[in-house]
């Protein structure tokens, strides 16, 4: 289907046969232009880097076991963490949520039969295995080894040649960004089927919206500041060079007004995909829709205007410090009202533990706490105390670990059976959830203490009074990293031989369940008609009594083809 | 349990977990001795906020794991739960909370920080002239001025060179009555290692010493790459950057031995620059001073430059991991490499 066939705001499409129904696996690794396919193809590539980067992890984690410099070379192991921070939010959880979940689900969910531009969203997609190749390659050329934020000067000074492919990998995954946001925002305005009304876009699509604006708004001024670091580097310039009357704390500046709503790129999907599980799977209304929805705005919002809380100690003047304490501690209340409904929603509810269902609560569980440090960092006097510690490290970790990667596991156990067909085995899902559970705790809890008794982040050898708590640290990692091993058996194994799905195995109310499993090309024989809102659990006789537990609602025919 | 009230058992809860939360606010021991006028400072704020965050904590993921045990799904049933869509007193209480909430904090917050001094570094120097409400630019002596930077932040008029103070970091706590420091010391972050210099008493020492009760002013700046100078029992930590220069002001208020830690990543070796902070009582640091002075005046000029690019990392490093008392001699060699 090309883009000028799709019709926009109506419920009759061109004629289009196909002649098969579904896809082929070798079309999975083609420029294939279905958004399913591409969804998809995001999921398991940037799986792919997720092992990558926990690998890395767990090289970093096995150095600290000793407050020596024994494991790794201390060069090895800046590369080790620049790369291993860059490939977890640029490779994975930005990609994978928004990128893997948003384009599988967004048409499914409002009822179109693809994105708005296809062919760009494609395009998007292969831009980011380059972006992975190149920071894998910048290895061979000493690796970038300036962290993940590669303040200058530091980063103009050590290894230029694979700062240099750093910089480029980022603007690759940043352009691929800024192409997906922009096909999100047309779909989402564009293509929804008319009888979808706002308020009955499913949660998850709100998150995206918010979550690409956020993306076309700040995406742009990191490509600034990379592009200036890169003349710097390469061709002569002195934007970010003291001595030629540059300015570093410029970059700084730059690099966060990105870097910071970049957390909000990477949680608000997953609140997205919370809010579609948790009804689901404990029966019940989402509690709030209105205020879940409109937060996801706010959060997008103040959001663009918190991050010189990164830069308390740096360059900052004290106006700025107190301003950005103030606007960081207000970003508080949004989310505090995205949880507060989640935990409302369980309410008397009939809490099924599925997999799914799991991964969510334990999000719930890890992002209270991360959430609860996050205010303390806020404050700039316990800022400036704990900044650049592993106190730092404890919150991000728990926030974009226990938060972002819990969310993509609820939300892989809850599509899986519609993207593959098949139900994944619910046996080594809890596994999986308890190892990981206890793996993310173990790990990341006892970094708190070692931040606030004065532990610094991203060194390599430490004072020797920190060697206990790291050991628990270490032994932490070394489950979370043998965690996914249940998990990816799972997922192999259920692909090929699970049981069964049927369309709608959990009786869900959302558009894409009211399609095959997987959905055939271009979703629909014929285009739903929404006739109920999207969470109406135990109303109307949706799936209460009688519509038993495993059923799919057919579709209810009123378009024609 | 049905004949007894909801409210009371509402109101037990909640006693019961404002204590919890009040003990653990005090009784966490996550935080390092104190040994600044600030950190007190610093702690109470923390503490403030470990008493919310526990009880916030409790009642959440308290409530989680009860809804999670009572709302279970029981065998057999196949039912949806209730349809509670909303509940608008409640949703506006739960909004308006956590605002009141932050919004004490972010004031509390602005009360520490002005009180740490954190709202007046370096214009010590512009009451001198008489304005102090006048914001300083902050310029390089000797460098190139980035003028258009950051207009916001320079007012500049009526500033000339001999009065240019930094901007930025920790000034006098005393808002009233800023005073010049008892003691300044010119602090330098190179890859990997403080340099201390007195510049009254021509001393340049790799750890620094400070009397107690003083007021001292460290005037940062760095080398090379930006550097974090940080003591965790002070609660205080100010970036050196390049070509910027910070300041960070404090009253040591015990005598002891403390570390300086660098936070910001400087390169490869950059776990290992640690020093240390010595805070003496008077008597001790005038004696440390008289000593310091001697060595000072001997003559340097024996030292021969050398290109870390011909040593090895080790051989780079040798004097830093001599961690207390680098010799001058060693000092001027890394001194010269950077420069070159």
């Amino acid at each position: 289907m090309t883009q000028a066939e799709v019709p926009v705001g109506s419920q009759v499409y061109t004629e289009h046969h196909t002649t098969h129904k579904a896809w082929k696996w070798y079309d999975y690794f083609t420029f294939n232009i279905d958004h399913k396919v591409i969804g998809i193809q995001y999921l398991v590539t940037t799986f792919i880097f997720y092992l990558i980067g926990g690998l890395m992890a767990v090289a970093m984690r096995t150095e600290l076991a000793t407050p020596d410099p024994d494991f790794l070379d201390p060069n090895l192991y800046n590369a080790f963490l620049t790369n291993h921070g860059t490939i977890m939010i640029f490779m994975w959880i930005v990609p994978a949520s928004i990128g893997g979940f948003g384009n599988y689900l967004v048409p499914l969910m409002i009822g179109a039969r693809d994105m708005a531009f296809p062919k760009l969203n494609a395009l998007a997609f292969w831009m980011v295995p380059p972006a992975g190749l190149l920071l894998m390659g910048s290895f061979f050329f000493g690796g970038a080894q300036a962290g993940w934020t590669s303040y200058p000067p530091l980063s103009e000074i050590t290894a230029n040649t694979a700062q240099s492919m750093w910089i480029l990998s980022l603007v690759l995954a940043g352009t691929s960004s800024i192409l997906g946001s922009v096909n999100f925002v047309v779909t989402l305005v564009k293509m929804r089927v008319p009888s979808q009304k706002w308020d009955q876009l499913p949660l998850f699509c709100w998150a995206i919206f918010a979550t690409s604006i956020l993306a076309l708004v700040s995406t742009p001024v990191l490509a600034v500041g990379l592009g200036l670091l890169l003349f710097d580097i390469n061709f002569g310039t002195a934007f970010f060079k003291p001595e030629a009357g540059g300015q570093v704390v410029m970059y700084q500046h730059l690099f966060w007004f990105y870097s910071h709503p970049a957390v909000y790129l990477m949680i608000l999907p997953i609140f997205g995909i919370m809010s579609e599980v948790i009804p689901v799977h404990a029966r019940k209304p989402i509690f709030g829709y209105k205020a879940i929805a409109y937060s996801s705005l706010a959060i997008c919002l103040v959001g663009l205007f918190v991050w010189v809380h990164h830069m308390f100690t740096s360059g900052t003047p004290p106006w700025m410090r107190l301003f950005f304490t103030i606007s960081t501690l207000i970003v508080a209340v949004p989310t505090g009202v995205k949880i507060f409904s989640w935990v409302a929603t369980l309410w008397g509810g009939k809490i099924r533990y599925t997999s799914a269902m799991l991964f969510a609560i334990g999000l719930l569980i890890m992002f209270v706490l991360g959430g609860l440090s996050g205010v303390t960092l806020g404050t700039a006097p316990v800022d400036i105390h704990v900044h650049d510690t592993y106190y730092v490290v404890a919150h991000f970790h728990y926030v974009l670990f226990g938060g972002s990667v819990f969310g993509i596991y609820a939300g892989i156990y809850h599509w899986f059976p519609k993207m593959t067909g098949r139900m994944m085995n619910e046996t080594l899902g809890r596994i999986h959830f308890a190892l990981t559970l206890i793996g993310a705790n173990l790990t990341f809890l006892p970094m708190h203490e070692l931040g606030l008794k004065g532990m610094p982040r991203r060194v390599a050898m430490y004072d020797p009074q920190f060697a206990h708590i790291n050991v628990i640290c270490t032994i932490g990692a070394f489950i979370l990293a043998f965690s996914t091993v249940p998990f990816i058996i799972n997922a192999i194994w259920s692909w090929r031989y699970g049981k069964k799905a049927g369309g709608n195995p959990w009786n869900a109310l959302t558009l894409e369940w009211t399609t095959d499993s997987p959905p055939i090309i271009e979703n629909w024989e014929v285009l739903p008609v929404v006739t109920h809102g999207p969470y109406d659990y135990g109303m109307n006789g949706h799936s209460a009594n009688g519509n038993g537990y495993g059923e799919a609602i057919p579709p209810e025919p009123s378009a024609t083809r | 349990m049905k004949q007894i009230p909801i409210s009371l058992l509402t109101l037990v809860a909640g006693v019961v977990i404002t204590l919890i939360s009040i003990w653990v606010g005090q009784n966490h021991g996550l935080l390092p001795e104190q040994a600044s006028e600030q950190a007190p400072l610093v702690d109470n704020l923390f503490n403030t906020m470990m008493i919310i965050a526990t009880a916030l904590f409790l009642v959440v993921e308290g409530a989680l794991v009860a809804f999670m045990i009572m709302f279970r799904k029981r065998e057999g049933d196949e039912t949806d739960g209730e349809p509670i869509e909303g509940n608008l007193p409640l949703e506006a209480f739960w909004t308006a909370i956590p605002a009141i909430i932050v919004i004490g904090l972010g004031v509390y917050s602005v009360a520490v920080f002005q009180e740490m001094g954190g709202l007046n570094p370096g214009d010590h120097a512009v009451m001198a002239h008489g304005s102090p409400s006048t914001l300083v630019a902050q310029m390089p002596e000797g460098e190139p001025i980035a003028g258009d930077v950051m207009p916001l932040m320079a007012e500049s008029e009526g500033t000339s060179s001999d009065e240019v103070r930094p901007y930025y970091g920790f000034g006098s706590p005393d808002q009233d009555q800023i005073k010049p420091a008892d003691l300044v010391v010119n602090v330098t972050g190179m890859q990997y290692a403080w340099l201390f210099n007195y510049p009254g008493d021509n001393i340049t020492t790799g750890e620094l010493h400070v009397p107690v009760g003083r007021d001292v002013q460290l005037n940062l700046s760095a080398q090379d790459v930006i550097h974090s100078f940080w003591v965790p029992q002070f609660r205080l930590k100010q970036d050196a950057i390049p070509g910027l220069k910070t300041e960070l002001r404090f009253v040591a208020t015990k005598p002891g031995t403390y570390p300086v830690v660098c936070t910001e990543l400087c390169g490869a070796y950059h776990g290992g620059m640690r020093s240390q902070v010595v805070v003496h009582p008077q008597e001790e640091f005038d004696q440390w001073l008289d000593e310091n002075r001697v060595v000072a005046e001997q003559p340097v000029d024996s030292t021969v430059a050398t290109n870390p690019a011909d040593m090895s990392a080790i051989e780079f490093l040798a004097p830093v991991s001599q961690a207390m008392g680098i010799p001058t001699d060693a000092l001027t060699h890394l001194h010269v490499a950077h420069d070159s």
